[in-house]
């Protein structure tokens, strides 16, 4: 496994950068939490990780590793929760690596989607729609799919993002179980308790990167100050850039 | 019972226009029922609805070059429709403007040129034929059509089933693993536009849609899943074509209005006594609607 470098990124929209000049390396099997006020460029990274969004400047340098072989699970609002399809049909779409596009799956694929499901604690949902579960339900169905992806590199945005206590408690188990698994883990969180307890790496960003190394250099009372000012900036630098836009 | 049998089924055996009818009908069930399905889950079923309008000025070029000839107006239905679905996606991927008010800006300069070609040289009864079809006459060649259309529309949807379903539902996970999203996207709108070409024939650009949406919205309200939608819109839409077809034949109506009529008639009975969030099943759940 390859670590994954960043050389001066820039990311962006429309030409604005959202992240701007980051450098630095995620070790392969780290688990690293990113933190920042909104609108910092947290997701923007992630997407850059991904591939989906390319570097307005700077690069990634992902080793051999495939963007089709990182894990990301983003923040739930981009899914269409009323569509008619079951819970287990949802989860098989982690095989996707196996079986592809068209090739069809076979009754130890639909048994290792069974047990993943059960090891985020639905068993009996499998032919639930995911209409009918609640938002924490079914964070725990997409954690299941990731479990059956078995990607190296695993990407969550927000995961834990209006999520009960104890699905939390239990997706974050799971979470520690990839880590144990040495698979780089890379989410963005906004409960800093829960980067203090679990994510031994935190990258911070407000605009420009704060910091990034051992959580507990980086979380600092004066880093957490100066984020929140460089927020404050940043919203009044947004207002101005705004003009013009739709 | 006898003349129960006769009532339901000798109009068929009795006139060979009225076979051919309902075979068509059937063979569109067919195609329409999967691919309506989708378009009411891709929230695009007004596209579908501008897409029927849009294949008018091929379908006119067609028979202004030809006359009445179905190869000539099907050919240029199939291109016409391709281009208005291509210049309104590629409108909305590189500009600000959303996919379906490119859709409505350019459908309707499609449709204005289609009349505009029709009237030029057709009479008032010939541009009639085109927008409601004429399905009592439908032909030999006209079925075939309408039976490769389905097969292919059933076979490719067979293939790319996968993809097209993730890729209405979960857009995103079919980018990060890779998927053809934009691509699937783009064969999907070709089934589309084939089964309205195929549908134009039998019941006119205006109603052709019909036999697209009406079932499938319908079918929303009975099953759980695309591909229990998708049977269900199958089952409408055969039943709409039977009915209409009889009510056509011993009330003197015109065939294609009345197919979708009744296929509407479906459509009103699922939104109040379906299984799945009908008012009905609301109403007996103790929930109520939103203020």
């Amino acid at each position: 496994m390859n670590p994954i470098v960043l050389h001066d990124l820039t990311l962006g929209y429309d030409g604005h950068p959202a992240v701007h000049h980051l450098s630095g390396v995620f070790e392969a099997g780290s688990m690293t939490a990113v933190v920042g006020p909104n609108g910092s460029g947290k997701s923007t990274l992630l997407k850059g990780l991904t591939g989906i969004l390319h570097p307005l400047g700077g690069r990634i340098d992902r080793g051999n590793l495939k963007t089709s072989r990182i894990a990301y699970l983003p923040q739930a609002a981009e899914i269409d929760r009323s569509f008619p399809i079951t819970v287990l049909d949802v989860v098989s779409l982690g095989l996707w690596h196996h079986v592809g596009m068209f090739g069809g799956l076979t009754s130890r694929h639909w048994q290792q989607a069974r047990q993943a499901l059960g090891s985020v604690g639905l068993s009996g949902f499998e032919t639930r729609a995911i209409g009918n579960l609640s938002a924490g339900q079914f964070q725990r169905v997409l954690f299941a799919r990731l479990l059956l992806q078995d990607c190296s590199v695993i990407l969550l945005d927000e995961p834990f993002t209006a999520i009960d206590e104890r699905t939390t408690a239990d997706l974050l188990d799971v979470v520690r179980g990839w880590h144990a698994e040495k698979r780089t883990i890379i989410a963005v969180l906004h409960d800093m308790e829960q980067v203090h307890l679990f994510f031994p790496r935190t990258l911070m960003l407000a605009r420009e990167p704060i910091g990034w190394g051992d959580t507990a250099e980086i979380l600092t009372p004066e880093n957490l100050q100066l984020s929140r000012r460089m927020c404050e900036a940043w919203d009044e630098a947004a207002e101005v850039c705004l003009i013009g836009e739709p | 019972m006898i003349h129960l049998f006769h009532f339901f089924l000798g109009p068929f055996q009795d006139f060979a226009f009225m076979r051919h009818a309902l075979v068509a009908c059937l063979a569109l069930a067919l195609g329409c029922g999967p691919v309506g399905v989708l378009l009411v889950l891709k929230r695009m079923s007004l596209v579908g609805d501008a897409l029927s309008h849009a294949v008018l000025p091929g379908v006119a070029i067609g028979f202004l070059v030809s006359g009445l000839s179905l190869y000539a107006m099907t050919l240029g239905g199939i291109v016409a429709g391709l281009a208005v679905a291509l210049v309104a996606g590629v409108v909305a991927r590189f500009t600000l403007l959303k996919e379906d008010a490119s859709f409505a800006a350019v459908y309707l300069m499609s449709l204005a040129l289609g009349v505009l070609i029709v009237s030029l040289r057709g009479s008032n009864i010939d541009l009639i034929h085109i927008l409601f079809g004429t399905i009592l006459a439908v032909d030999d060649a006209d079925l075939i059509l309408v039976a490769c259309i389905s097969s292919i529309t059933l076979v490719t949807l067979a293939l790319i089933y996968r993809p097209l379903v993730v890729e209405c539902f979960d857009p995103g996970y079919l980018r990060s693993v890779g998927g053809w999203g934009a691509m699937m996207h783009f064969i999907f709108l070709v089934l589309v536009v084939l089964n309205l070409v195929a549908g134009f024939r039998a019941l006119g650009t205006l109603m052709a849609v019909g036999l697209m949406m009406v079932p499938a919205a319908s079918a929303r309200f009975w099953a759980r899943e695309v591909w229990s939608m998708a049977l269900v819109a199958v089952f409408i839409a055969m039943l709409s074509g039977y009915t209409g077809l009889i009510l056509s034949f011993y009330v003197n109506l015109p065939s294609g209005p009345a197919i979708i009529l009744t296929a509407g008639l479906c459509y009103v009975c699922s939104v109040i006594v379906g299984i799945h969030g009908s008012v009905y099943s609301r109403r007996r759940l103790g929930l109520h609607l939103g203020g």
